[in-house]
């Protein structure tokens, strides 16, 4: 039997399966994460039923109006001791979650009901929700739509009406923005430049009366300008608020809702499945593309995608030129000694340093010291406003560049050591120099286990979070790095990242009911984006590595 | 061409007879002139005092034993020794008279005049232009209707041109071991160097390639000095006009091919190319 055993140990049989059983074990958690995070997140765009409940509450029957949003089972003495009036004899019941929302209405927009205390559950076909763009969602009856106070269509055609105001609306809120963001916005940056430019003539000594009447002129334009789009933009804000619908919420009051806060409205328990997955997608867009609402806890998260992807580029732009030329030099022309081998261990070593540290480096040595004399030295108009000494783009790609810097640094100098003696001297009896033979060949020959670095690197500082939060990441960004207005590439601007914002919105946001789907539907993003980046450059070194293939015999 | 035939086919050495007048060094143009040559490993010296001359466009070969420094003599002549860490030489080496070990030699050029075939085909990972035009584009010839004619021509000139025509922009990896070398030979070429270092070119090739290289080496020994290494003594019989003999980093002897073979004047020399040693 012993011998068996033995036999069996000795076979190797046990330590396939043990493998076998780690490797399995890794992939279930993979999958199993990216499920949980795919699940919990996407579930949210789906148009959930709007159920009508009676409830029994505080000894009368009450109608409460909403999704219901998650299940629980709770232990009953923990329920009537937080003074739940149950009469059961079961130990657990059920407990549901409703997002009632009507913020404005309600104060609070969820709210606990627990299952033996429901009388009704019902879903209406023409209960409404309606999106918003303050107070979060709103759900009840449509009764009549206005026009400026006047009733124009009541009952059944209202909601056809509403359709096509909220159509109308939508127009004017597009036109608004335009004006707003491109045209207003620009003139601010021309108006803010102008300021400068007074302000550095000042100081200067260059503030002569021809000058000052030349900025003078081009203000007054501006002004100019910016008053016509002002006035037009008033026209259109009139515009937005002419209309208004009133609808009837759970406690059978009448609200009157303006118009103007209306994203769209629908009614998810007329809508078939088609419309559904419709509605599902145009939802899921919106999230991806539109522009964060209510202190992040609604609309879309495009600012944060683009900071995110923004980020890494630079990062790579920065850190493959560095991280070569470094490899280079401790492999091609160093002299090999102690003191490259110092060098070389002190490299490796500084892939192991917590990130923060790097975020505490970058913040001290980048923004304060690199960042406030390049204020000093070239935008002393602009003080006592920081430019580049305050936290923003540039820092915080700088500060990953060097925090990802030694593991490009190592595969390149992995990559160089495998070129083949021959090749490089297959170059030098051509008589190409040095640094010929390194440019033409070894370094397209290289190139592969570059792009291997920059995998690893990208894969590390696309998730990284904690030295941004020092160096440039903000909740909301007002602008993204790259806009119309010259020089169209902004890097001096502080930015909004995917991973910090599932932080924000997890743990410092004032709905948290709300906020929850976000952040797993923010996480799965994040992680859809690193895979993205990563195949990318994978596809890219693919492609190398076919052209360079005989290199490995 | 048939005389060539002869020369490739003929293994037998006794054939060598036939090449005509006899060669002597004293009659010869000095290409590339060796006075006191020796070279250290760090500590380790690996040639003794080596004295010789290398006629121009003549076919010089060096054979012995393997660790016996052939290939490292070879690498003086376009100082690819340089590349080895601890390596120190002394003695001189001139090249058309004029001393190639001095610091102030343009060594990049130096090795544009002293071109090198290797042991192993190391094409770079180009296509087959890319490869032949290389050495064109290090000296800044980037006009396409230059290159076109040069890679022409050096393909040609290493008897290739017929094999590789059609696929001029294929990967050179593409192309067989022996095709391969032949690039190499091309790729030397191209640059029209004044001597070519052929380092064991055949030994990595099967015997259908070695006589192409072979029939090459006959070919382009009357516009280039050709010197080659080599550990097959028939090849060196069949392609060389002159033949050294070094032993342990030392020159045994040298002199024209059908002499050093037919009737050696040292015992170490008759031993090692009747196969009693090496």
């Amino acid at each position: 039997m012993i011998k068996d055993i033995k036999k069996w140990f000795a076979s190797g049989e046990p330590w396939i399966w043990l493998n076998a059983a780690a490797v399995g074990a890794s992939v279930i958690m993979v999958v199993g994460l990216l499920l949980l995070i795919a699940v919990r997140g996407l579930g949210h765009f789906w148009p959930h039923a709007i159920e009508e409940v009676r409830y029994q509450w505080q000894g009368e029957e009450v109608r409460i109006i909403g999704e219901v949003q998650g299940e629980e089972e709770v232990d009953t003495q923990r329920l009537i001791e937080s003074g739940i009036p149950l009469e059961t004899d079961e130990l657990e019941v059920t407990r549901y979650l409703m997002k009632i929302g009507n913020r404005d209405a309600y104060g609070v927009d969820f709210r606990n009901i627990v299952e033996p205390l429901v009388v009704a559950r019902e879903r209406p076909r023409d209960l409404i929700a309606v999106e918003r763009t303050e107070y979060g969602n709103f759900y009840g009856y449509l009764r009549e739509v206005k026009e400026a106070g006047n009733v124009v269509a009541s009952g059944e055609t209202a909601w056809d009406e509403l359709q096509a105001r909220i159509d109308r609306v939508s127009a004017l809120r597009d036109d608004i923005r335009a004006i707003e963001k491109y045209a207003i916005g620009e003139i601010n940056y021309e108006i803010e430049k102008l300021r400068l430019a007074k302000r550095r003539l000042e100081l200067e000594g260059e503030d002569t009366p021809e000058n000052l009447a030349r900025i003078d002129s081009e203000r007054a334009e501006l002004d100019e300008q910016y008053n016509e789009l002002y006035a037009e933009l008033n026209a259109l804000y009139e515009e937005i608020r002419r209309d208004s619908f009133t609808a009837e919420i759970q406690d059978g009051r009448v609200l009157e809702v303006p118009m103007e806060r209306v994203i769209q409205a629908y009614r998810p328990n007329a809508m078939n499945l088609l419309q559904k997955i419709g509605f599902y997608l145009g939802q899921l867009w919106n999230f991806v593309s539109g522009e964060p609402r209510e202190a992040n806890t609604e609309g879309g998260i495009f600012p944060a995608i683009f900071g995110t992807v923004m980020m890494v580029l630079v990062m790579a732009v920065l850190v493959t030129p560095l991280g070569v030329v470094a490899a280079v030099y401790l492999r091609e022309y160093a002299k090999q000694g102690p003191l490259v081998r110092t060098i070389r261990i002190a490299v490796n070593n500084l892939a192991g340093v917590p990130s923060i540290v790097y975020g505490v480096f970058g913040l001290g040595f980048f923004v304060y010291f690199l960042g406030g004399n390049i204020d000093r030295l070239f935008y002393p108009e602009a003080a006592p406003a920081p430019v580049f000494g305050t936290p923003g783009m540039i820092w915080a790609s700088l500060t990953l560049a060097l925090l990802t810097l030694p593991v490009v640094i190592v595969s390149t100098e992995e990559g160089l050591s495998r070129i083949p003696r021959s090749i490089r001297e297959g170059s030098m009896a051509l008589g190409a120099t040095k640094a010929e033979t390194l440019w033409r060949t070894v370094l397209p020959m290289t190139s592969p286990a570059i792009m291997t670095g920059l995998i690893l690197a990208v894969a590390r500082a696309a998730g990284e979070v904690a030295p941004l939060m020092l160096v440039g990441v903000v909740k909301l960004a007002p602008s993204l790095a790259v806009d119309g207005n010259f020089p169209f590439l902004h890097l001096e601007r502080k930015f909004m990242h995917l991973g910090f914002h599932i932080y924000d919105v997890g743990f410092q946001s004032p709905n948290v009911e709300a906020a929850r789907p976000l952040v797993y539907a923010t996480a799965l993003l994040l992680v859809i984006i690193i895979v993205v980046l990563n195949l990318f450059a994978i596809a890219i070194r693919n492609r190398l590595r076919e052209k360079y293939r005989e290199l490995e015999n | 061409m048939n005389d060539n035939q002869t020369m490739t086919h003929g293994v037998d050495i006794g054939s060598l007879k036939q090449r005509g007048p006899e060669l002597s060094l004293d009659r010869e143009d000095i290409c590339l002139e060796v006075k006191g040559l020796n070279l250290y490993y760090g500590e380790k010296q690996a040639l003794y005092d080596i004295h010789m001359q290398i006629p121009r466009k003549r076919v010089t070969a060096y054979i012995g034993p393997s660790g016996c420094g052939k290939s490292t003599l070879l690498r003086c002549f376009n100082r690819m020794n340089d590349l080895v860490d601890g390596v120190n030489i002394d003695g001189s080496i001139l090249l058309d008279g004029e001393e190639i070990n001095s610091r102030t030699v343009n060594v990049p050029d130096l090795r544009r005049r002293v071109g090198m075939v290797f042991q192993k085909p190391n094409p770079f990972p180009k296509s087959v232009y890319e490869n032949v035009a290389y050495g064109l584009r290090l000296q800044g010839i980037n006009n396409r209707g230059t290159l076109d004619d040069v890679v022409e021509w050096a393909l040609k000139g290493a008897a290739l041109w017929d094999e590789v025509k059609d696929r001029l922009n294929d990967s050179a990896f593409g192309l067989s071991g022996g095709q391969q070398q032949r690039l190499v030979i091309a790729r030397a070429i191209a640059v029209q160097p004044e001597v070519l270092l052929l380092d064991e070119p055949a030994s990595a090739l099967d015997p259908i390639s070695t006589l192409k290289i072979e029939e090459l080496i006959y070919e382009l020994k009357s516009t280039y000095t050709i010197v080659i290494v080599t550990h097959n003594m028939q090849q060196a019989a069949r392609v060389s006009d002159y033949t050294a003999f070094m032993y342990l980093g030392k020159l045994i002897e040298y002199d024209a091919t059908d002499r050093l073979f037919t009737n050696p004047k040292n015992r170490q020399t008759e031993d090692y190319i009747t196969g009693r040693y090496g």
